[in-house]
């Protein structure tokens, strides 16, 4: 059962995906037309618009929710794929075990990064 | 006036050829002639070494699977006049190991096969092993699992599988659709210990929906169906969603079920 588990999450980190992007194309590529989280207008890339963003804690909770979402999303497609190559159930173990540590690596370093640039942009916003 | 069809077959004994090759066999071939037919010709007149597996002849008992023209059919249930003008390729299935020319060995989807429970489990093995009343089941529940009653565990399904292709370890379209007509069984109580095996990181998670196995199916099984309500009822008893429901219970007599309408009644008896 414990695949089921993995299965489950997969899917709905899935879904939390498309919302997400969804939401980066409404901010991103649709700005010029939906105006949002760009209050010093013009493009939604400036640089005053950016730190307008990314001094905002529900910025900093998506991108660290992107983040964890995609990694585990496209670690277990991943292992996955390999798992389809008839691996040894020892080699199996190995793939999963190679994959946590590489996904717990690079979520720990993005949030890092995610903190390190809200405290950018806090800073910023103060002058 | 019969025309002549090249047979292509796919030879392979393992005691002497190192990978398995093709030789043509020119067949005179007449209108109504499957391919077992065909088969039989070639064995009869031009090679008497071609090896085969078939029983029934009629599409009932799933022996004769092979590779014809690049699908996995029945080799008694296909005219060759249907699918060839001039040539015909004939091998063995693939996704299996050969044991001799067109025969595959079925082992490995047999144990896949065990190993899902595919017979009615209860907690009441007393009255499974000596039966005192019936189980009362209605039409409709019937037909939940019905359809896949049907398959005759003939191999096609596995042969066409592009999953089991690169993944030996695959449980594969036959054993996950005989898991899900047992699960689907109002009669039985196994569901939970099949989850064990069908929610593997083998099991039924790693369908792809290509639907071959639906395609080529020669009885009209749809197991990438069967897989999908597998994959639903795994999710919905992790989630703890699914509804908690006992096996249907026992009758003690004829007559105590719910009777369909219309019945015609039977005949008198004669004895």
């Amino acid at each position: 059962m414990r695949e089921t588990k993995y299965w489950t999450w997969h899917m709905a980190a899935g879904v939390v995906i498309l919302f997400l992007l969804g939401l980066h194309m409404l901010i991103m590529h649709l700005g010029g037309i939906t105006h949002l989280f760009a209050p010093h207008g013009g493009e939604a890339t400036s640089r005053a618009n950016s730190l307008y963003r990314d001094g905002r804690l529900f910025f900093l909770a998506t991108y660290i929710l992107l983040l964890g979402v995609a990694l585990y999303h496209g670690l277990y497609g991943l292992r996955t794929i390999l798992f389809e190559l008839t691996l040894k159930p020892g080699v199996e173990k190995a793939v999963s075990v190679v994959l946590l540590i590489a996904g717990l690596g690079l979520f720990g370093l993005g949030v890092w990064a995610a903190f390190a640039t809200h405290a950018i942009a806090i800073a910023g916003a103060r002058g | 006036m019969p025309a002549e069809i090249n047979f292509h077959v796919t030879r392979f004994n393992p005691e002497t050829d190192q990978a398995p090759y093709v030789k043509i066999y020119p067949v005179p071939v007449r209108e109504g002639m499957t391919v077992l037919d065909g088969l039989h010709y070639i064995k009869e007149n031009l090679d008497s070494s071609l090896a085969w597996r078939y029983s029934c002849r009629m599409g009932v008992c799933g022996s004769c699977g092979m590779l014809l023209n690049g699908r996995p059919t029945l080799a008694c249930n296909t005219q060759i006049l249907h699918i060839a003008t001039t040539d015909l390729t004939v091998g063995p299935l693939p996704n299996f190991d050969i044991i001799r020319d067109l025969v595959p060995d079925l082992m490995t989807m047999f144990e896949k096969h065990i190993a899902l429970q595919p017979y009615i489990v209860r907690a009441d093995q007393a009255e499974l092993d000596d039966p005192e009343g019936e189980f009362y089941q209605s039409p409709e529940e019937l037909d939940a699992y019905l359809q896949f009653t049907y398959c005759i565990k003939c191999g096609c399904c596995m042969g066409a599988c592009p999953t089991l292709a690169t993944d030996a370890r695959y449980l594969g379209p036959m054993p996950l659709a005989a898991a899900q007509r047992y699960n689907a069984d109002t009669r039985d109580d196994g569901r939970r210990a099949r989850n064990q095996v069908t929610g593997s990181s083998h099991g039924a998670f790693r369908c792809h929906y290509a639907g071959e196995c639906s395609r080529v199916c020669p009885k009209g099984v749809d197991p990438a169906r069967a897989i999908q309500y597998l994959k639903r009822q795994l999710v919905l008893d992790y989630l703890h969603l699914a509804r908690r429901k006992k096996p249907c219970k026992k009758l003690h007599g004829p007559g105590q079920g719910k009777l369909l309408a219309n019945i015609t009644p039977a005949p008198a008896k004669t004895v």
